[in-house]
């Protein structure tokens, strides 16, 4: 099990029971230790880190047996597994953020408060999803097809790959 | 760190970074050696072919020795994470290094420009149009709902973070920082030490950042920020003015000791130099110290950092050795500078 503050193992299981419910921390020894030593009246409490986040958010909404389904779910486009997402905090791909919008959609507004971009919006390259998405996938077949030494499917797969980037798809 | 530029007595700098990915790649977390390469490649390539990004010094940090990566992380122009990671990485940097572009850290490109004192106005400008010109030579992975997809969803919508560097010794030494804290987490602003992430504060510097990227505009969350850091500039300058009123001599005292220290010792740690140019960078503010201007402290807490001490003096040096070398730096850099005011003042 990793740290949910940061990448280190997690060698100290702390269960709080200052709240209404036991509250569990599985933290490295140092995070353990900042913990542990933090001052109580304020000063700067860590961060709940987005492992953690996630970790008590799942917990409210599913079973066991839930998140163990939960944890399977993987990404077609990259591989990443939810639960390697869950551990590390990190996505693997654009496409995660489809492809596990359920559950990642509840950690955004925990987040931000907000899930609707307000900001600035690229003005040349604009894609759909859809269209980046096929673009992460075409740079996988191509490097399979330039393995096999097959360049006229590579070549192909560049004309495609150009086709979208400069919206002609 | 130039000492220049509004507020510079208590802000040191303002810094905008824009988190950005490539559509075409996976995040780095799932990226291939081959990929990495592949997107080092694409964007030197393509920064090679935009007006004005051809002069940036391009570094590949992953061929850099240990030193020089230490050397850019303390100057600010790469990331801790971005010094120690592994595979194909690199920076583009400007000429007066107020622009860095981070190539494969945590998202493929991590764009950065910082400003001397509050100017985040300005570095917006800059960065927005830098973003613009990148963004017209590569394609960024960009959902209509969600805005600019990161690594990590605490970073999705915007991909900005604003912050403001800000010196508030007076605010420590009254205990009334912890409330500072309080009230900008409830505003959902985070407050970290001198080195982002993690860090322990040190010397008094606080790093003050929009903690949220979704929802709002870049605008608004440039707002956010610099709607508040003038009250805490002027919540610094109350508890500077009680103490000087209040307790003159003791101010002076503590001021004196610590530049005291500065000038005259043999062998000084790191971390007991930022906590003594703290109260000696509060003493010039104050008039109590006027040796010395604001930059020469600035500089100071550059220069007096590890590796920079090792490429003064061009070889590798222990942490013993790094102490005794950073005594003599400060001897003989205050020294000079005393000695030239003192000049001009006859």
């Amino acid at each position: 099990m990793k740290c949910q503050q940061c990448e280190k193992p997690a060698t100290f299981h702390i269960t709080e029971l200052t709240g209404e419910k036991p509250h569990e921390l599985h933290l490295c020894e140092q995070c353990a230790q900042s913990y542990l030593t933090q001052n109580p009246s304020g000063g700067m409490p860590i961060q709940p880190s987005l492992a953690g986040m996630l970790h008590h958010q799942l917990k409210v909404a599913d079973t066991a047996k839930e998140l163990a389904k939960l944890d399977e779910q993987v990404c077609p486009i990259c591989g990443i597994s939810f639960y390697e997402f869950r551990n590390q905090g990190r996505l693997g791909c654009p496409h995660d953020y489809t492809c596990f919008g359920s559950e990642l959609d509840p950690l955004i507004v925990n987040i931000h408060g907000d899930t609707q971009h307000a900001g600035k919006h690229p003005k040349h390259h604009q894609q759909s999803s859809q269209d980046q998405t096929r673009l992460i996938q075409l740079h996988n077949d191509m490097k399979a097809a330039v393995e096999k030494e097959d360049y006229e499917r590579a070549s192909q797969i560049r004309d495609e790959i150009r086709k979208i980037e400069e919206g002609q798809s | 760190m130039r000492g220049s530029g509004p507020e510079s007595d208590i802000v040191i700098s303002s810094r905008i970074r824009l988190a950005r990915n490539l559509a075409e790649f996976p995040f780095i977390r799932r990226c291939t050696p081959q990929d990495r390469k592949s997107i080092e490649k694409m964007v030197h390539d393509r920064l090679q072919v935009i007006p004005g990004f051809n002069t940036l010094y391009y570094l590949r940090v992953d061929e850099l020795a240990h030193v020089d990566r230490q050397f850019l992380t303390e100057r600010q122009l790469i990331s801790r994470e971005h010094a120690e990671a592994e595979g194909a990485r690199s920076v583009a940097i400007d000429n007066d290094e107020r622009l860095s572009v981070m190539i494969n850290e945590e998202d493929h490109l991590r764009i950065q420009v910082m400003k001397s004192g509050l100017d985040l106005h300005s570095a917006w400008d800059q960065i927005n149009e830098v973003d613009d010109q990148l963004e017209s030579k590569l394609s960024y992975a960009f959902h209509e709902r969600l805005g600019y997809l990161t690594a990590c969803p605490t970073n999705v919508g915007t991909g900005m973070r604003v912050s403001v560097m800000l010196h508030l010794p007076a605010l420590v030494i009254t205990n009334q920082i912890e409330k500072v804290f309080r009230s900008l987490q409830k505003i959902n602003l985070a407050v970290r030490g001198l080195y982002g992430e993690g860090s322990q504060a040190m010397g008094d510097f606080y790093q003050i950042s929009n903690q949220i990227t979704l929802g709002k505009s870049e605008e608004e969350l440039i707002g956010q920020v610099s709607g508040v850091v003038p009250m805490i500039i002027e919540y610094e300058r109350k508890a500077r003015d009680f103490l000087i009123t209040q307790n003159r001599e003791d101010l002076h005292d503590k001021i004196s000791r610590a530049y005291g220290i500065l000038c005259t010792a043999q062998t000084i740690s790191s971390e007991e130099t930022m906590h003594l140019l703290s109260s000696v960078r509060m003493g010039v503010n104050l008039g109590l110290i006027d040796d010395l201007a604001i930059s020469d402290i600035n500089k100071l807490f550059v220069e007096t950092q590890p590796a920079h001490l090792q490429k003064l003096r061009g070889n590798e040096l222990d942490t013993a050795g790094r102490n005794i070398e950073r005594a003599l730096y400060l001897r003989r850099y205050l020294q000079d500078r005393g000695k030239e005011h003192r000049d001009e003042r006859n």
